[in-house]
């Protein structure tokens, strides 16, 4: 008896099931201080050296590939649902698939070359 | 002589409007909930964009910030806030529906299943900002 074709589906479910708790345990309090709090002046935000020293510890490498690689996948395949679903595009799945999780795999790369590197 | 007709019915497919998810507020809480994707996108590409800028020099990291402040981009990361809240409280009300939730064989409360979420999430959000704003 022949095995039938393994998906892959699991695999992509793991790395979207850990994106989610990621994101929703981590992006909020990211955004609202880099993205709200400091640009607009309501919290003082800490000086260049005190950010790059706070990035260059080794936990906070650790922490912050683990945080942005599985956020990515997480959005590569909330991504590609969304627009299979929401927007009916079924029939470009293969292209959209491609797209998205290849994007996913760009955005890991550049976040080990960044944190190697910053 | 085989038994069959010329001509086969058509299968059924139900025709969807593009605009399906306009329909009740079911439908376009989920697709709204789905589009928190993009956002998630978008902030972890700022982030590297961010990670880049530190690296290369302080002159580089002061035009970030610049940038940051821009009132266009006050508005995109509010927006993006509110849709990181709207994924974080529809998946942590999500695991009562995903967990086993018995004790002495009686199911118990949705609460006790999400509620431990809420508490990690409140922790790690006052843990990160100390570490973030620099007082740890």
């Amino acid at each position: 008896m022949s095995a039938g074709k393994r998906s892959n589906e699991p695999i992509v479910w793991i790395l979207f099931g850990m994106g989610g708790f990621l994101v929703a345990f981590f992006l909020p309090v990211h955004v609202l201080f880099y993205g709200l709090l400091f640009p607009a002046g309501m919290v003082h935000a800490p000086s260049y050296q005190q950010t790059l020293a706070l990035v260059r510890h080794p936990l906070a490498r650790v922490y912050l590939f683990a945080l942005l690689t599985f956020c990515f996948f997480h959005a590569a395949h909330r991504m590609r649902s969304t627009m299979l679903d929401v927007l009916n595009l079924r029939h470009l799945n293969t292209v959209i698939a491609f797209l998205c999780y290849g994007g996913a795999l760009v955005g890991t790369v550049f976040t080990v070359w960044l944190l190697m590197t910053v | 002589m085989p038994q069959y007709t010329q001509y086969q019915p058509k299968e059924h497919r139900p025709k969807m409007s593009a605009y399906w998810y306009l329909d009740n507020w079911h439908y376009l809480r989920y697709a709204l909930r789905e589009s928190s994707s993009f956002f998630v996108a978008y902030f972890c590409v700022l982030t590297l964009v961010q990670l880049a800028a530190l690296g290369t020099n302080a002159t580089r990291y002061a035009r970030f910030e610049a940038f940051m402040a821009h009132p266009a981009m006050i508005i995109v990361n509010a927006i993006a806030l509110a849709f990181f809240l709207l994924h974080a409280i529809t998946w942590f009300n999500l695991v009562p529906r995903v967990m086993m939730r018995q004790i002495l064989a009686r199911p118990t409360p949705d609460i006790i299943s999400s509620a431990p979420n809420y508490l990690v999430w409140f922790g790690a959000t006052i843990i990160l900002a100390l570490f973030i704003t620099g007082v740890l």
